[in-house]
Order: structure tokens, then C-alpha cells, then sequence
């Protein structure tokens, strides 16, 4: 979906443009942060913000922060108060951790103004009070920008408030809806089995039953 | 315009990250001059009065050939360490052309092995390298010709190899019988017809004949130094380095997609 592999079968649009045949139109509408840290570690928080803003063409080259265009030192400065890492700015990110760096690349990969944001399981590995913090974050941005967030998950208690649930076992799509319709739907066809309130005791009733 | 831009980054941040690993600037120092300094001096004490050139200038316009085209071959592979560490996915899923990510990076190892030949000329210097300031400047776009060959050689040894370890593996098996084949500090202008067709297979010949070629340029040594004229190399070597980038990336590019 995100043009970085072929796909297998059928058709894949992004912001109405086809994955295939208009990839760089879609690479432009698409924030992706995976699920392995994608900065480089030799290089300044600053620095990876601003390869990104050139690579994506939004700035022209430019060798030192100093000599960046004003909109880019603002844009950069008040992402980086909202996501608290404007003291870290023009750190080494070697010296950040798991969570600095999460936060980095979400930050970098707002600069070109994505219409889809993927998250790789971005909460992997991180502290519970890092992954607050980062969620409050992704919310307040999603409601500022009416941008659509595509998250792949373990932790269910994260996708509780999502608009649209899919559930995928083996490779196969297996539940599909609002939380709230996965768990009605639910309630009647796994009367014995499905026990709690949660989205996670829906999943492990699905995916029992197909282990069964 | 913007692909322009995107190439200018991607080749500045090799030359950030050179200026920041102090110890691959003096390492990348220390080789070439081993290869002068020792190989070089004790071929010129040996052998110089029977082949009737300065074996000492011989080797060091070889080493130079040499050094910028390994240097930047082995830079270019670095891709396959951006891609263990993952950050080629930022890289990939930038809306810019592959061209771009290839050429970027062939400039910006380019650049790197230019920064590091500095060291090279000032030791050629103190030996006493006869080259005059005109000779200089005449050699600088040939020193960025080899550097750009390199590059696309290794564009295509980057397409063919999956980790870094295989890379560090392959890659001197590849390189260094290319010091013999190319004549780094040996004459061929003599060799036996199998060893002749490797030589003219391997790049690296056409690298160090063009700097020789330019440098010898109506000295009275070229006959007996320079195997083809600098134009026929050069030609040579533009049509490798179209074949090389064009075959490596889209054979890069298909790999990628299909991880």
C-alpha cells in the first residue's frame, strides 16, 4: 500500500491515486513510520527533518539550518513544542530514546502534510508513559488535520477508538467494522465464548474459533 | 527541479557523514600511501632503470585511479547498510525517482573520495611528483570521471549482494585483482592473451589508463606508460557507467519491491 512492495492480487488506491501506477504521487500523500526506526543515527534531529523536507520537495537544498527559509524554522519549531522535543532539536539522535525517536520521525513525517498517516505498530518497545504521551499527540494532530491514520497493532486497548476495526488471522481478513458492530456481531454468534467488554476478548474469540 | 534538490541531499549527507567519522578520513589516508610510499619506492629502486619511466609517478597516478574508484565503489555499496539500519526505507518511500537515489548517492561518494585524495596530492607533493598547477586543474574533472565509474560499478555490485556482510565478503575479491588487471603498479602493456581479456573486462584498466593518458599527455614517457588514447577510454567509460547504473538500479529497484 505504501508502493514500497508489489502487490499480490487486485487494486490498491491511495488518495485516489493507484499504488502502482501513480506511486509518486502516492509516496507524496503518505506518512509512513515503520516499525524498525528509519533515521539516521549519525545525523542531528534537525538534519533528518530537513532530508526529508528536501527529499519530499518542499525546500530546496540547503547545507546548514541557518540558511532554511523562515517557514521551515517555524514549522520545525512548533511541531517540535507539540511533540516536547524542541530542546532536542539539534541533538545527535544517537543520543535519543526509543521514544525520542518515534517521536522524531512522526514529526518528520508531518512535514509534508500527509492525507494518510501508517503506523507500523509504533508503540512497540516503548514506556507506558511515552506511549501516552504519543497517543494524546496522534489525537490532537488527527483532529487538526483531518488526516486519516492507518494503524497495524497488537495492543487492542489502541484501537478502541478507531472509526473502522479489520481483524486479520493467517493473512485473511476474518472481522471487520466499527469496534462497536465487531463486538455486537460478536456477542450473538460467540455467546459462550465471548466474555468481556473489550476489543481484545472479541479478537480472542475469533481467533480461537478458527484455531478450533 | 525537485529531484534535483533530492539528489544534492542525498549525496551532502555522505560528505556530513564523512567529516563526522574521523578515524575512515585517516584509515582512507593511510592505504594509498602504504602503496606508494613502500610499493612504489622499492619497485622504482628496483626495476626503474630497465623500464625508463619514474615507477614512483607510475604508481601514484595508479593509486590515485585506484583509490578513487574502490573508494567510491565501496561507498555506494553503503546503501546495503542503510538498509540493514532501515533508514532506506525513508529514502524508498520518498516521492523521487530511483534514478535519483542512485545518482545522488554516486555524487555524494564521489565527493567523499575527492576529499580524501587531498591527502594523497599533498603526499605526492612532498615526494616530489613533477605536475604543474595547469596539469592539476587538467586532472580534476578526469579524478571526477573515475569517481562516477566507480560509483556506477558499484550501483551494479550493490543490486547483486543482500547484506552488508556478503558485501565485505565480495567486494575485495572483486577489487583487488583488478589492481593487478588494471595496472595500479604494475606495466601491462605485455600480457599474456587470457590475462589480457580480464583486463579489458575489468573498469578499473580504463580509470587508471585515462589519468595516465592525461597526465603523460606529450611527456616523453606516454608511449611506453599509456595503453589507449584518453579518448577511447573515456568513451569506454561512459558506456560502462550508462550500462552499469542503468542494469544496477532497475535490478536494485526490482529486488527492493519484491523483499
Amino acid at each position: 500500500m505504501t508502493t514500497l512492495l508489489s502487490k499480490t492480487s487486485g487494486e490498491v488506491k491511495i488518495n485516489g491515486f493507484d499504488s502502482e501506477k501513480d506511486s509518486s504521487k502516492v509516496r507524496k500523500s503518505v506518512g509512513i513510520i515503520f516499525q524498525n526506526p528509519s533515521i539516521d543515527l549519525n545525523l542531528s534531529a534537525e538534519e533528518n527533518i530537513r532530508f526529508h523536507t528536501i527529499l519530499y520537495g518542499i525546500y530546496p537544498f540547503s547545507p546548514a539550518y541557518s540558511l532554511m527559509p523562515e517557514s521551515y524554522k517555524k514549522k520545525v519549531q512548533g511541531l517540535a513544542k507539540v511533540l516536547g522535543l524542541e530542546n532536542d532539536l539539534f541533538k545527535p539522535v544517537k543520543t535519543f530514546s526509543g521514544g525520542m525517536k518515534r517521536k522524531l520521525e512522526i514529526l518528520r513525517s508531518l512535514t509534508h502534510e500527509p492525507k494518510v498517516l501508517f503506523l507500523d505498530e509504533p508503540t512497540v518497545g516503548l514506556d507506558p508513559l511515552s506511549r501516552k504521551s504519543l497517543w494524546q499527540y496522534l489525537k490532537t494532530v488527527k483532529k487538526e488535520t483531518r488526516m486519516t491514520i492507518f494503524l497495524t497493532t497488537h495492543y487492542l486497548e489502541e484501537a478502541e477508538d478507531a472509526d473502522q476495526v479489520c481483524i486479520i488471522n493467517h493473512g485473511k481478513i476474518v472481522a471487520e467494522g466499527s469496534p462497536s458492530q465487531i463486538k455486537k456481531t460478536l456477542k450473538t454468534t460467540y455467546e459462550k465464548k465471548y466474555q468481556g467488554p473489550s476489543l481484545e476478548d472479541a479478537y480472542l474469540a475469533i481467533i480461537g474459533d478458527s484455531h478450533e | 527541479m525537485s529531484e534535483l534538490n533530492a539528489i544534492l541531499i542525498i549525496a551532502y549527507r555522505d560528505f556530513l557523514k564523512l567529516l563526522r567519522d574521523r578515524a575512515r578520513i585517516i584509515i582512507s589516508l593511510i592505504f594509498p600511501l602504504l602503496f606508494i610510499g613502500i610499493l612504489g619506492g622499492s619497485l622504482q629502486a628496483n626495476l626503474s632503470s630497465d623500464v625508463g619511466y619514474d615507477f614512483l609517478v607510475f604508481t601514484f597516478f595508479g593509486v590515485i585511479g585506484q583509490t578513487l574508484f574502490s573508494s567510491t565503489a565501496s561507498g555506494v555499496i553503503s546503501l546495503i547498510e542503510d538498509r540493514q539500519n532501515d533508514f532506506s526505507q525513508e529514502i524508498f518511500i520518498s516521492p523521487i525517482s530511483r534514478y535519483s537515489i542512485v545518482i545522488g548517492k554516486i555524487m555524494g561518494e564521489s565527493l567523499v573520495s575527492l576529499v580524501q585524495l587531498i591527502g594523497i596530492l599533498i603526499f605526492g607533493f612532498i615526494i616530489g611528483v613533477p605536475i604543474t598547477l595547469s596539469g592539476m586543474l587538467t586532472l580534476i574533472p578526469v579524478f571526477l570521471i573515475i569517481c562516477l565509474l566507480g560509483g556506477a560499478f558499484g550501483v551494479l555490485v550493490l543490486a547483486n549482494l543482500s547484506q552488508q556482510r556478503s558485501a565485505n565478503q565480495v567486494f575485495p575479491f572483486i577489487i583487488f585483482p583488478q589492481f593487478f588487471l588494471a595496472g595500479v603498479f604494475s606495466p601491462i602493456k605485455v600480457l599474456p592473451p587470457f590475462l589480457d581479456i580480464l583486463s579489458r573486462l575489468s573498469p578499473m584498466r580504463y580509470a587508471v589508463d585515462l589519468i595516465r593518458g592525461v597526465y603523460y599527455w606529450g611527456k616523453p614517457e606516454y608511449s611506453k606508460v599509456v595503453l589507449e588514447s584518453p579518448t577511447y577510454n573515456i568513451l569506454v567509460i561512459a558506456l560502462m557507467f550508462l550500462g552499469f547504473v542503468t542494469i544496477g538500479t532497475y535490478l536494485f529497484v526490482k529486488k527492493e519491491r519484491n523483499r
